[in-house]
This record gives structure tokens, sequence and C-alpha cells, in this order.
């Protein structure tokens, strides 16, 4: 352990897999450009060999299989964005977060502090807005999750991602689908309808760059479409796109 | 994270006394797991548990069920109106998703705390290993407690929801190995003393139940 890369438990845990179809493509696609995920990828498995204990490498674990939309008769799955994804070998200290971006791949999903006080990580958990870094992913069984990316795709954008795009509420990106996660759950919930009201619902979700004030008028964008009727239920999400 | 076993609770009575920890929201506890600060073997999973309603009693107060979330209990009818004290204090705290994911149960076995317990490189602290001292006492200690320290601790209880209950005069409802027990919110945490990393006067396996408010002055008798 002295030797290589120092890495966190939950990284032993994470990192023992190979590199994704994806990444794999997606390095073999782009010989003169490496993208950073795939630079990324290959930097965690190649510090793995020099640096993975074998009590690491014995605690790996089964990635979940899709399993497609039914779900599963045992109840050890969850249902992501409409598909069933079985749970069963997943070590109980792997949190929500991590299973969504390192095991099925859904990156929208952002890591920031991973302590529950910045919200890039927000996702919806049976509809409610959550921080999925501090969620244990064995204890989402049975329920429904959303990220941004069953929100809305590009091409065929939720109102709320639309409204961000359109009033630039953001800078850099990385607490955007955080931001909007937390916007959409907003509208379910009994919140006043000034700035103010806004911007407590919002305090869960910090961004850097400052763009609170476009955020905010993001979110009241879709409040004020969804209040005259011009938008359809734009909270309501069936875990697949919208229109 | 240190890795641990979970189960799920599938019914109080089969729960209570149950040598795991119980984990509901997690908001608190797998924060302090990824900072290493506690590390359980193992856990018990009670979110599957019956006690998720607020029900008005017969004298007018309410009983809170443990795995009732702060924002369910923050925008329930009967708390709005007769208990706003707890649920503006439930509102000011955390953040709208931790509010979500957080129970009463949980909220009140938040563990008391300062910037040193969390931080398991920051040298002493009685409450993290007991007997080791407190890096609090010559270090940055402004926000710290004032009232209830003792030479062994100056953490802070980090709860809003606590306070306003005790000012409502909670009671706090508890089932065990040995059956079941009511305890005054007054009378639940202990002051540090010589012995800060115990916090409260819960025995090892008991499960909070309920907590009950008395009827409060805007209860109009039926």
């Amino acid at each position: 352990m002295a030797d290589g890369p120092k890495l966190r438990d939950d990284q032993h845990v994470l990192g023992l897999e190979p590199l994704t179809d994806e990444a794999q493509t997606e390095g073999k696609n782009s010989k003169a450009r490496v993208s950073r995920r795939s630079f990324l990828s290959g930097l965690g498995a190649a510090g793995l060999v020099v640096s993975a204990s074998p009590l690491a490498i014995a605690s790996g674990t089964e990635v979940p299989v899709e399993t497609g939309s039914a779900p599963v008769a045992n109840g050890v799955s969850v249902m992501v964005n409409g598909k069933s994804y079985d749970l069963t070998g997943l070590e109980p200290r792997v949190t929500l977060l991590d299973l969504l971006r390192e095991r099925l791949y859904l990156t929208g999903t952002k890591k920031g502090c991973d302590h529950g006080q910045c919200g890039a990580c927000t996702v919806h958990v049976n509809g409610r807005r959550v921080n999925s870094c501090l969620t244990l992913a064995v204890m989402v069984a049975g329920k429904e999750v959303t990220t941004i990316e069953g929100l809305g795709q590009p091409g065929n954008l939720h109102p709320m991602q639309a409204a961000f795009v359109e009033h630039d509420g953001y800078q850099c990106g990385y607490c955007t689908s955080g931001q909007i996660m937390s916007a959409v759950a907003l509208l379910k919930e009994p919140i006043g309808r000034t700035d103010e009201d806004v911007k407590h619902g919002m305090a869960g979700n910090i961004c850097r760059c400052g763009a609170y004030p476009n955020i905010v008028a993001a979110v009241q964008q879709v409040r004020s479409l969804t209040i005259l009727g011009l938008l359809k239920e734009p909270g309501t999400e069936s875990g697949g796109r919208h229109a | 994270m240190h890795n641990f076993t979970l189960e799920q609770a599938s019914t109080v009575e089969a729960t209570a006394g149950s040598k795991g920890r119980f984990i509901a929201g997690g908001t608190t506890l797998v924060d302090l797991m990824k900072l290493g600060v506690e590390q359980p073997p193992a856990l018990v999973d009670i979110t599957a548990l019956p006690l998720d309603q607020v029900e008005v009693l017969p004298n007018g107060g309410v009983r809170i069920g443990a795995m009732v979330r702060n924002s369910d209990l923050a925008n329930h009818p009967v708390v709005l109106k007769n208990y706003a004290v707890l649920s503006q204090a439930l509102l000011s705290g955390a953040s709208p998703q931790l509010r979500n994911m957080a129970t009463t149960g949980g909220n009140l076995l938040q563990r008391t705390r300062c910037p040193y317990f969390r931080d398991p490189t920051s040298g002493g602290c009685n409450k993290r290993n007991p007997g080791t001292g407190c890096a609090a006492m010559e270090g940055h200690h402004r926000m710290m407690a004032i009232l209830g320290t003792s030479d062994s601790c100056i953490a802070t209880h980090p709860s809003d929801m606590c306070v306003a209950m005790t000012a409502l005069e909670a009671v706090i409802h508890v089932q065990g190995a040995k059956g079941k027990r009511e305890i005054a919110i007054g009378e639940f945490y202990k002051l540090p003393g010589e012995t800060p990393h115990i916090e409260n006067v819960l025995e090892p396996g008991d499960l909070i139940t309920h907590v009950e408010l008395p009827p409060s002055k805007n209860t109009k008798q039926v």
C-alpha cells in the first residue's frame, strides 16, 4: 500500500472492474484524442494493479445486471429511470451515488462533497429528492430512482432542463444536474411562490460559479408556466422521457 | 468506508434489542462512517418498520412515529397549526434533500459533536476515543458549548428539532430488550461529565418508536 497511489476503501471495492465496454470503445475510436472518461477509467484500473490488497480483491462484487423492465421477484433490485437492476451481491457500503456512477455508468449524477452538503448528487427516490451520496444503495431496493438521464435527453428535454438552458442557469455545469433534480422536486413541495421561497427551497444545492439568480429565474419560469397550465405536470416522472 | 453487514428489520418487536446499529435516513451515520468516526460492524435497516405516521391523540397531543421524515413532520397540517415552533425548527435545519431523508428518531440521536470529533486526524477526542483528551479545548472553539460542558468535552448537540421538542416537553417512547418505556426529553440527554461518549440514557438495543407531544396551547378542545 505504501507504494502505489492511495485509494479510499470504497475505491478498492468500486475500481475492481475492468474498463467498461463504453470506455473501451471510446478509447479505440479516438486514438488521437483520449477522452477524459476513458483516461480516468484507465488510470483507476492501473492504480489498482499496484495497490489493491488481497482483501480488497476478495471483496469485489458482481456488477448488477440489467434485467429488463419487470421487477425482480426476490425484491433485491432497484428501478433506475424505469429499468430494473439486480442488486444481488452488492456490498452494503456502496452508496447509491457510487452505484449510479461506477456500476450503472449513469455519470450525469455528480459527486461533489460526498457528505450531503453540496447537493451535486441529488436524485429522486420514489419522486422525492435525496442526497444519493448518503444513501446506501441496498436501502433503495424495491424503490424507483430517477436521475438526470431519466428526466430528459438532448432533443427531448424536461421543461426544467430547457429553462436552465434558456436562463443560463450554470457556468461550469458540475452542480447543474443536482440543481435540476432539486428544482423538479421542489415543484411538488409545499413551497411559497416568491424568489426568496425558491432560494430557501434550493438551499441544498451549492453553485460555486454563482449562477444563483439565473437558477432562480429558471425555476420561477417553470413554476409560472405550470401554474398557468401551460405545462403538463413537469414534476411528474415515470422514469421515462418527458415532452 | 469500512465494510459492515446490513439486515432488514421486519417488526418492532423483533428489532428491539438488536445488537446492530439502527439506520434509517443515514444522513448523519453514513457521513460519520465515511469519515471513519463511526465504524459499526452491523447495521439494521429500520426503514420498513410501520412507524411513519403522525397521529392526533385523544387528549389533543400528537404521536410522531420514529420513521416520520423531517420534511413530512415539518409540513404536517397538525404540526403547522399546533406546534409551529417544531415546524420552523425543522425547516431551519439541514437542506430539503436531507430533510426528506432524516427521520424523527435519527434526528434525536444525532451525535453531539464538534469539528474535532468529525476529524479522526485532529488529535484527541474523548468522545471519539475515550480518554484521549480534547483537542477542541486548546483549538478553535469559538462556536462550541458554554453551558453544560466538562473538562472532557465542549461539543454541542446539532439538532434544531430537539430544541423545539424540549420546549414542547416531548416524551420519547422506547422499546428495548426488556420491554417498552417512556423517557421525558428533558431526561433523555446526558451532560458530558467524564464520559462524553455516552450521550443519552438509551441502553444497547433500545429502539425509539415514537415521540409524543402533549397538547399545545393552540389545540382546540373538541
